[in-house]
């Protein structure tokens, strides 16, 4: 507990941290998450100092756990983020996140043409390439870039 | 897929739904098995006509946009099997012209036909019709993604002239970025363990992603931008047209657009069995010289597609 002097956000009793967000990326999280109709107590911080990655953002959420396949989604837009799981003040569980092998839902097609984009259709990539992300359309089968990824 | 529609309920034997979704969406969604059972069909459908295996069933023609060589060639295989045809043949004939999203137009229309042959502008409208629709769909072109029968009936010609579809030379002309049915058949020829003679203008080279699929299979492969070079060592050149619209300067497609036309003359150090193909139509890439050389293969290529969608029909509906 040698940080808890200078903890920006406030430690919590059971649930799960997200850590390591990249700063740009954390509403982001929270939106794919859906945390943002979550009705649990959330506590979060952006642009935190951080000695690996210069700034981070972090997100606490009390009294809730992350299936594997839930908290993945995050993966395309905090590649670096880590999960710690906390019962009784206690790190119970830590892992890092895996990028998926399918992303359903929350990714646009980059290609305009795309069905996705011009009808009532869900969304669907199989990833391509984990380490220079690229995802290809299940629909138009065309590639989506890391660069041109858009996060619905 | 989807089946608010149980057949064991709809009363009786009148129509099935199929157990499982034998749609055509994507060359690759055939195995090399496949293919070659359907050019087997194709050939028996070319020996002897059955005019009335389709005469129960009805065929949706549903064109979004229109595309003349194929829904004909699509009509002609439905009607040389006895099959009757109800459909559209562009949507401004059809109730997407009211604003009916494509979800409710296939599974209705797949309620009342028995497959549906579709042409749709987007790319993807095929494998999303293919997941909503009770019926088996046959993708005739989305957008600028998928024109399976045309690889389908590019390979039945490939195999009908040289014999074999295995370790042939082809030279693919013209252009390679654009060219839907060049990627299909690259991809598709990777099977066959094919040599590859990719020539083309710079800025229409083949796309790195269909290129891959070489590499995968370690298949030889050579880029070229003459034309001449080639032709005496392939059996097969596969011409393609060169757009216009394709070039953002005016001037580079002048200067390109001529080194890419096959005239007679340039045939007359080629191979015996060398056949020259196009998906058609063709512009002046192929100069009408060539048409009376007996290597001229682009219009028994379109007839092939007849029997190519013959026995696609046929196969999908479990009926061969």
């Amino acid at each position: 507990m040698e940080a808890r002097k200078i903890l920006q956000v406030s430690a919590i009793e059971n649930g799960t941290v997200i850590d390591h967000i990249p700063a740009e990326a954390v509403f982001t999280v929270i939106r794919i998450l859906g945390l943002d109709k979550c009705e649990k107590p959330i506590t979060f911080g952006t642009n935190l100092d951080s000695k690996k990655f210069g700034k981070k953002g972090i997100i606490k959420v009390s009294e809730k756990y992350f299936e594997n396949e839930d908290i993945n989604k995050i993966a395309l837009v905090a590649p670096t983020a880590s999960l710690i799981e906390i019962k009784d003040f206690m790190v119970t569980n830590k892992r890092q996140v895996e990028i998926p092998d399918v992303v359903e839902g929350y990714v646009k097609c980059f290609n305009p043409k795309c069905v996705t984009n011009n009808q009532n259709v869900p969304r669907k990539f199989y990833v391509a390439d984990k380490e220079d992300l690229k995802l290809k359309c299940h629909y138009c089968e065309k590639f989506t870039k890391k660069e041109n990824i858009t996060i619905l | 897929m989807s089946s608010f529609l149980d057949s064991s309920k709809s009363g009786g034997s009148k129509k099935k739904i199929p157990m499982k979704n034998n749609s055509l969406v994507s060359i690759t969604d055939y195995s090399k098995e496949d293919i070659l059972h359907i050019l087997d069909l194709a050939a028996h459908f070319e020996r002897t006509p059955e005019p009335t295996l389709l005469q129960d069933k009805v065929i949706a023609s549903l064109f979004f946009e229109p595309s003349t060589r194929t829904r004909l060639s699509f009509e002609t295989a439905i009607q040389r099997l006895g099959g009757r045809i109800i459909g559209f043949t562009d949507s401004s004939s059809s109730s997407v012209q009211k604003g009916e999203s494509l979800r409710d137009t296939i599974t209705n229309i797949s309620l009342y036909a028995d497959l549906i042959v579709m042409r749709h502008p987007l790319d993807g409208s095929a494998r999303f019709a293919s997941e909503v629709s009770h019926v088996p769909i046959i993708n005739a072109g989305d957008g600028a993604n998928q024109h399976p029968t045309q690889c389908m009936l590019d390979l039945y010609s490939i195999l009908k002239t040289q014999g074999t579809l295995e370790n042939l030379k082809i030279a693919f002309v013209g252009d390679l970025k654009y060219g839907r049915t060049v990627h299909s058949l690259v991809q598709a020829m990777t099977q066959f363990n094919c040599t590859y003679r990719l020539v083309s203008p710079v800025e229409l080279k083949l796309p790195r992603e269909v290129k891959q699929h070489i590499k995968d299979a370690n298949l030889e492969y050579t880029q070229h931008t003459d034309l001449d070079e080639v032709i005496p060592d392939v059996d097969i050149i596969y011409m393609t047209r060169i757009q216009r619209e394709r070039f953002a300067d005016p001037l580079e497609y002048e200067r390109v657009k001529n080194s890419y036309v096959l005239r007679n003359a340039m045939l007359d150090k080629s191979k015996d069995n060398l056949r020259v193909m196009h998906p058609l139509p063709r512009v002046n890439e192929i100069s009408e010289d060539v048409d009376a050389n007996p290597k001229a293969y682009y219009f028994q290529q379109a007839l092939n597609g007849v029997y190519v969608r013959e026995a696609l029909l046929a196969s999908i509906l479990n009926l061969k």
